[in-house]
């Protein structure tokens, strides 16, 4: 494949769902959007037939953890990004709680270049809150923010900023750069040695409960500070009806409150924990029918903002033993849109042009960069696009997936979509389905298909 | 166990009401025959149709011997957990073992089943009396001998003597569980 | 059988099996010779990851009386502690020809793990995982309270031990009080399950800081109040052990004293008085005199503790019996050898 600097004309191609337009990328930016037949193949242009498909702005993840550096053998930032790209993404938010934490400019930095290099999509570095997310001492935020990395995001995802103190200070110290605080909502005391949801099912199966309302009391709670100090707060993979209905209220309210929700938690239950596999042990844990219906219903109305994976790779050793002695998390980046799709496009919930607000445009503006990703997909913008077709459908299998690990919960499922494309500043790093080598070589790693 | 027989499979009735009767009958004066008397007889049924018959031999030699009290002759032996092919079926029920009032030490057991065949069952039963105590002597009443034995063992006190082939089923059926006294053969196909 | 991971999978029919084979191995226990070959060069590997010397030696009993091969695999001082995984010990017992794994866990699910993640071939037993499941304790309990209450107003029982009272029969219509930490206990869970499935009526009796959340579901009733309970008059009262440490902050603070807890929920000597004049007993041990049980209560003559302990090893047997004994197809094995 020289498929690499070529013009790119996609014929036929439904934008966010429309009528069929030709659009033709070219110089990294979407040059011209005309009629469907209307435009001419330029020379050594690449043409993809683009005819029933739907062609998004490039999907924005807020949430993925990469791994890398110190935990290469679940993921590294090459393979984990090789995953987003397959995923339909161009740029993911790379969490912090790696060996050493992105807790100071050098590691933010060293994190941006790998993800550079490896040029599958933009990689943006989530800056811990606390140095070592031990939650007691604010991390060097500013310098994190003004590294070559432009840090906008602060998370101790893994952990919840628990002190309220230490809450207060960093959501006010970020909006110094326009930071934001993406806070993991989990009361500590409430969850110790927790497992799963605590309710029917965990009182059945004997694991340890972790309690609804010990999200909702720091969601609760942050939403209060943030108000107090006038903050932004966006609020990590919230899991709850109690966790919407708090999020719906500080809206009404006008506050500078977002919030996510994972692919997983709109589909699955804490009734899969039955079978004891911990591929469905992940923090916040799988709830309970009712709050998925909420999580969907919150998704719908926009009280929740956007969709984010929470792509949690794991090597096989942490997943293939005790419930208890596993490791909390699942990926989900090649499984994102096609849950979206089939939770909430399906089912008539959502148009393909909110899909592109959920899973692009807002993440885009929440990690403040939204002058390159989350644009409209329209002449003289930059060329970051997602091109699926909603008409396939296909069995998940982790083994023949990008990234490294294989704690998929969709393994063996059937999951509508398919991303055809996916185009970073008019380069395609996913065609026919198959990830391109940013070099235009095949794949470094395994085979992908 | 002898099973009842196939509907489908031609079924030839060899002894009836009468006959066993008669074999019993002549049983029970043999036993007595054999040990001098009923005083220090006491008859082990092997279930499910052992039991039955050992009950019935009971009977007839309280009716001999005015001296025995048919009820206290009789024990119940169960050979599940002695049996050798435990591992080749599936899980079978585990029956029940009494003994006879004044237990077995130093008494003739007579051990009464309904078909003799390869022997097992007797070699496991005789496994299990010697877990139970120490009988004086160990004799064997069987209602059929249909032949092909797999063990050294041999009955003293037999109904009737069946020749069979490997592929003929033999059924005793009995009143108390079949409703009806009868001995059957059912031709079929070799089960090897 | 295949296996015995859970209460819940006995149906009715399975668990009266299960007890009345256990009645034909404890006929068999009293016995001068209390050895039988029935799995004679069959191997059980007791697989504890947690310290439990009476279930231990319960199991090992049981298998050893049914002439079995024993191994005992303790985490303590093996290869476990150094950090091999479940998986590598169940490859290294399934490499060594285990036919059947009792496996006692901290971790609740690690037996169902064991017995579906497709490591060994052998009958799985769950001797009790994390605050899941004991089902052999749960059936031993019902075989207790089966002996000496299924056969009540029948002339001559309660006298002398019969191993078989109560042969065929289910619980029904009798009234357990399960009384303590239901919250961590496998015990509870096990007994509310089978016990129901039995036909008895359960009541859960605890503060409600040792409640699990979710407990709307299970097929019982709850209850704040132990005198409340024991007017109604249970036919059986089950003793939880409530570990002292639980009081602590550190141990969670789930009640303020042992004082205060005995007081509201300890077996003692006003409320044993007030027990019907049948009812028995029940504690799965070790006990804490003076905590959930007196010392009267304990030593009482309708304590049924320590022949819980005896009935222990019979339930095991025939769960041993049921798991191992048979080839485990359902198809029998053909052959023209069949015992006529």
């Amino acid at each position: 494949m020289t498929a690499q600097n070529r013009p790119v004309l996609l014929t036929a191609a439904r934008i966010l769902g429309g009528e069929p337009q030709d659009v033709l990328l070219a110089d990294g930016v979407i040059a011209k959007v005309a009629p469907a037949g209307s435009l001419e193949v330029p020379e050594g242009a690449l043409v993809i037939d683009a005819t029933d498909k739907v062609l998004l702005p490039g999907l924005v993840d807020l949430h993925t953890h990469l791994r890398e550096p110190g935990r290469e053998d679940a993921e590294t930032v090459l393979t984990g990004t090789r995953a987003a790209a397959l995923g339909g993404f161009t740029a993911v938010h790379a969490m912090a709680n790696t060996t050493p934490v992105a807790d100071t400019a050098g590691v933010v930095e060293q994190v941006w270049r790998l993800g550079n290099d490896a040029g599958w999509v933009d990689v943006f570095p989530v800056g811990a809150v606390s140095v070592g997310l031990a939650g007691e001492q604010l991390a060097e935020l500013g310098a994190m923010a003004s590294s070559a990395a432009r840090v906008r995001v602060f998370s101790d995802d893994g952990k919840c900023v628990h002190d309220p103190v230490l809450m207060r200070r960093a959501l006010e110290y970020v909006k110094a750069f326009d930071g934001v605080i993406a806070q993991h909502s989990q009361e500590p005391r409430l969850t110790d040695g927790s497992q799963m949801h605590e309710g029917v099912v965990s009182a059945e199966i004997g694991l340890r409960g972790w309690p609804a309302v010990a999200e909702e009391a720091i969601i609760a709670r942050d939403v209060l500070l943030a108000e107090h100090v006038g903050s932004r707060l966006h609020v990590c993979h919230l899991s709850t009806a109690g966790s919407v209905e708090i999020v719906r209220w500080a809206k009404s309210r006008g506050l500078p409150v977002t919030a996510e929700v994972t692919p997983h938690h709109l589909v699955l239950t804490d009734e899969l924990a039955r079978g004891y596999d911990p591929v469905f042990k992940v923090n916040p844990p799988l709830r309970t029918a009712e709050d998925v219906e909420a999580v969907r219903a919150g998704l719908a109305d926009g009280t929740i903002d956007i969709v984010a994976t929470d792509h949690a790779p794991h090597p096989v050793e942490d997943k293939d033993c005790e419930w208890d002695a596993a490791a909390f998390g699942m990926t989900g980046l090649e499984t994102a849109l096609a849950v979206v799709q089939e939770t909430m496009v399906e089912t008539g919930r959502l148009t393909w042009e909110d899909v592109a607000r959920v899973l692009s445009t807002n993440p885009a503006r929440i990690g403040r960069v939204d002058d390159r990703h989350g644009r409209p997909v329209a002449e003289g913008e930059p060329a970051n696009l997602t091109l699926v077709d909603p008409t396939v459908r296909r069995t998940v299998d982790p083994a023949l997936q990008g990234t490294m690990s294989r704690n998929s919960p969709f393994a063996g499922r059937e999951l509508p979509g398919q991303v055809v494309a996916t185009f970073l500043r008019g380069r395609p790093t996913v065609l026919d389905g198959e990830a391109l080598a940013p070099a235009g070589e095949p794949a470094p790693q395994g085979t992908i298909a | 166990m002898a099973g009842a027989p196939m509907p489908e499979d031609a079924v030839t009735t060899v002894l009836g009401a009468p006959e066993i009767g008669r074999a019993l009958t002549r049983i029970a004066h043999e036993i007595l025959e054999r040990n001098k008397g009923g005083d220090d007889v006491v008859l082990l049924g092997i279930p499910t149709r052992g039991l039955p018959l050992a009950h019935r031999l009971a009977e007839r030699l309280a009716a001999v011997e005015p001296s025995l009290d048919a009820a206290h002759l009789v024990g119940e032996l169960d050979i599940t957990m002695y049996r050798d092919d435990l591992h080749r079926h599936p899980t079978r029920p585990i029956g029940t073992t009494t003994l006879p009032a004044d237990g077995i030490d130093g008494k003739v057991v007579v051990l009464v089943d309904d078909v003799l065949f390869s022997g097992r069952t007797i070699r496991a039963a005789l496994d299990a009396i010697k877990d139970l105590g120490r009988p004086r002597a160990v004799q064997l009443a069987t209602l059929v001998d249909r032949g092909h034995r797999e063990l050294p063992i041999r009955p003293d006190f037999v109904g009737k003597n069946l020749p069979t082939s490997l592929s003929e089923r033999v059924a005793v059926l009995v009143e108390e569980i079949d409703g009806t006294d009868a001995v059957t053969i059912t031709a079929g196909e070799a089960r090897a | 059988m295949r296996h015995l991971l859970d209460a819940r999978d006995l149906t009715r029919a399975d668990a009266v099996q299960v007890l009345d084979t256990a009645a034909e191995m404890a006929a068999t226990q009293s016995r001068e010779i209390k050895k039988l070959p029935t799995l004679r060069g069959r191997t059980v590997v007791n697989l504890f990851f947690e310290d439990s010397t009476r279930t231990r030696i319960s199991f090992e009993t049981a298998a050893k009386r049914l002439s079995a091969d024993v191994i005992n695999f303790s985490a303590k001082g093996s290869s476990v502690s150094k950090g091999e995984s479940l998986k590598d010990t169940a490859l290294t017992l399934q490499a060594m020809g285990a036919d059947g794994i009792v496996i006692r866990h901290h971790a609740s699910g690690a037996p169902h793990l064991l017995a579906h993640a497709g490591w060994v071939d052998a009958a799985v037993v769950n001797a009790g995982d994390g605050t899941h499941q004991h089902p052999t304790q749960a059936l031993l309990d019902a075989f207790t309270i089966r002996r000496h209450l299924a056969d009540r107003g029948v002339a001559g029982s309660g006298e002398g031990f019969d191993a078989r009272r109560g042969v065929g029969k289910d619980l029904a219509g009798l009234k357990v009080a399960i009384v303590g930490d239901v919250l961590h206990s496998r015990v509870a869970r096990s007994n509310v399950q089978l016990l129901t499935t039995l036909g008895a009526e359960v009541t859960l009796v605890a503060p409600p800081t040792l409640v699990p959340v979710g407990v709307g579901t299970w097929p019982c009733t709850v209850s704040y109040d132990l005198d409340a309970t024991l007017a109604e008059r249970p036919d059986a009262v089950m003793m939880l052990r409530v570990q002292r440490e639980r009081m602590s902050a550190a141990g969670g603070g789930y009640f303020p004293s042992p004082l205060e807890y005995s007081r509201l929920y300890g077996l003692d000597q006003r409320r044993l008085a007030t027990l019907a004049e049948h009812a028995v007993i029940m504690h799965p041990g070790p006990m804490n005199r003076g905590l959930e049980i007196s010392a009267q209560a304990a030593d009482a003559a309708r304590s049924v503790v320590v022949e819980q302990v005896s009935n222990g090893v019979a339930v095991r047997m025939a769960v041993l019996y049921l798991t191992l004994a048979g080839s485990g197809t359902a198809a029998p094995v053909p052959t023209s050898k069949e015992l006529a």
